[in-house]
């Protein structure tokens, strides 16, 4: 958790994905602003994305996913900045759960994201500098919103499906809410429909240290040449033990000690979970900017998709057509199976369409990033019975990637 | 209760099906592995769901692209609103409700059609087993001893016909079903289908 990033690869690489990434980026100008639920018409503004597969004849095969909190667009293909494979090229690509072979998958990074959509360490054209905390503040609304008119642009009237975990699950109900007719089916996991109180308090925890680093500069490192590598460590750190089960982590560690017979009697990283910990905060501060942490956490404290209807979650949903499979993790505490469970209910008092799932695993919230069969198995199953109903076709031409 | 149905069931579900109008908004309680579902999805085109109150029932039904949520009939019924289904079915599973009477009420409010099928326990080879043995019939067909049964609220074709009386339903139709699935004729008296009917199954309305 040196300085060491501060004009090196990483750092360059990260800051050219801000502006001009890898994937492909949709610029809107002054006259198609991005309205943000905070009441201003942003613009000029981008939004970059990544596809995989092909689209139909009748465009009816679109399946978006949405990202969580730290992802990006690179959802089945190799991250430019950090070189790893895509978030979730175990669920995305040919032959797999969500089959490219089968489904056009369009991915974009969220409003107030780092890799390409407009955020905190994009260019501010009326200042020439990065517009750290001069951006305003946005919400999954204002990313749903973003996503719809790339949508417009690449000419997509209906989604197929709409398919995300943790925050992406809440791109996922607020599509369904926002854009009801849009949606043919969705599929919310180890989600809910609001930030919890403890979950608001474990982002702000994140969000203080990154603030109470003095390399922050009150959010303007960018142009001060610094990074608040530490803080945001600290916060990854935190965030991380709440993607974990407690028996995960003790399978995983215990109290086994990090390549030493004895502990020392000191501050060192004795046992293994420490130096995992420390691990993951530094590749973690390697790939991701740190106001980009602090707007997207804020996104998800700020959702509450029955606070928008009266208090009532079934209002949101009312009338829904929407064909929903909802899916949660045994030892989730992050997003806990009553979350996802609070949701269906809400949709039987809608008479939705809704299947639920829940998956007995004992790996945390982060199992749907993982190796689940259960979860593949649900997926694939509820998309086929989804494209039997649509009554979708392959794409002609057998022009699928391999 | 899904492990009732599995075994169960198959034998009602031609008769249930056939009790369905075509494209119809379906929700069956207590769904088990799905049979009834696929067979009403692919037979009749209906919109059909189901609750089943095994995790891993529901995970294999979904995994077959039905739309099936974990749920127990004693408790979730009173999410759904009013008339948001067409038909309800209740197919061998009324018997492993804490209360059937309550159950029964919950599900005629949310269907406009209501179909009950039941294992009928005033069926001869229970009264012989009984009779004879002395002891709880424990058949190929009620595959439970007395204490590690699911089902904890048996009744008589008799028993229910009294519980329609109780919560006020009205009987569309009714069918025996003997030991081989065949139904009894249908202008057979009561008592008959009481003795020689294994299953129930009961078309009800408000």
């Amino acid at each position: 958790m040196t300085q060491h990033d501060a004009g090196g690869g990483f750092d360059t690489a990260r800051q050219r994905e801000a502006d001009t990434p890898s994937s492909p980026v949709l610029r809107f100008g002054p006259d198609k602003p991005l309205p943000l639920d905070a009441g201003i018409a942003f613009a000029p503004w981008q939004i970059a994305y990544q596809t995989y597969g092909t689209l139909n004849d009748d465009k009816s095969n679109a399946v978006l996913v949405c990202h969580a909190l730290t992802g990006d667009q690179y959802v089945a293909s190799t991250n430019p900045v950090s070189g790893k494979p895509g978030w979730w090229s175990l669920m995305v690509g040919p032959g797999k759960p969500v089959d490219t072979d089968h489904f056009f998958v369009i991915c974009a990074n969220v409003v107030g994201g780092c890799m390409g959509t407009t955020g905190p360490a994009s260019m501010n054209p009326d200042t020439g500098a990065p517009y750290a905390l001069d951006l305003p503040l946005v919400t999954i609304g204002d990313s749903v919103r973003a996503q719809a008119m790339l949508l417009d642009a690449l000419g997509i009237d209906t989604l197929f499906c709409v398919i995300g975990g943790s925050m992406g699950g809440m791109q996922v109900l607020q599509w369904a809410v926002s854009y009801p007719e849009r949606v043919f089916s969705a599929v919310p996991i180890a989600s809910g429909a609001r930030h919890s109180s403890q979950n608001i308090a474990f982002h702000e925890v994140g969000r203080q240290a990154v603030m109470a680093d003095p390399d922050w500069c009150g959010g303007a490192y960018l142009n001060h040449g610094t990074r608040p590598s530490k803080g945001l460590a600290v916060a990854r750190m935190a965030a991380h033990i709440t993607y974990m089960s407690d028996e995960s982590l003790h399978s995983k560690f215990g109290r086994t000690l990090q390549n030493r017979e004895h502990v020392t009697f000191g501050f060192d990283a004795d046992f293994q979970i420490e130096s995992y910990l420390r691990h993951q905060g530094m590749s973690f501060v390697d790939r991701f900017d740190a106001n980009s942490y602090l707007y997207v956490t804020r996104a998800m404290d700020y959702f509450d998709l029955a606070g928008d209807h009266g208090g009532v979650l079934a209002h949101a949903f009312k009338d829904t057509r929407t064909r929903f499979c909802v899916a949660s993790f045994t030892t989730d505490w992050l997003f806990p199976t009553s979350e996802s469970r609070a949701v269906v209910h809400a949709l039987n008092a809608a008479a939705a369409n809704v299947s639920f799932v829940e998956i007995e695993s004992d790996r945390g919230h982060d199992a749907f990033l993982l190796d689940e069969p259960e979860l593949f198995k649900t997926i694939r199953g509820f998309l086929t019975g989804a494209a039997r109903a649509r009554g979708i076709h392959p794409p002609t031409g057998g022009e699928a990637q391999q | 209760m899904s492990d009732v149905q599995m075994t169960e069931a198959r034998v009602d579900l031609k008769a249930i099906a056939e009790l369905v109008e075509p494209n119809a908004r379906v929700l069956d309680v207590g769904c088990g592995d799905g049979a009834l579902l696929e067979l009403l999805t692919r037979s009749k085109g209906a919109d059909a769901r189901g609750i089943e109150i095994s995790q891993a029932g529901v995970n294999e039904c979904v995994a077959r692209g039905l739309s099936v949520i974990q749920g127990d009939a004693d408790t979730d019924l009173a999410d759904y609103p009013d008339d948001a289904f067409d038909y309800v079915i209740l197919s061998q599973t009324l018997q492993a409700t804490m209360d059937p009477s309550l159950v029964l009420r919950q599900l005629l409010r949310i269907g406009r059609h209501v179909i009950v099928s039941f294992p009928n326990f005033g069926y001869w080879q229970n009264r012989l087993y009984l009779l004879f043995h002395g002891r709880m019939p424990v058949t190929d067909y009620l595959p439970y001893s007395w204490y590690d049964t699911p089902n904890i609220h048996f009744c008589t074709i008799r028993d229910f016909i009294e519980l329609t009386r109780e919560v006020e339903c009205t009987v569309e139709k009714a069918e025996a079903l003997n030991g081989k699935g065949q139904r009894i004729p249908i202008n057979a008296p009561w008592w008959l289908w009481n003795l020689f009917g294994e299953q129930g199954v009961f078309l009800l309305r408000r």
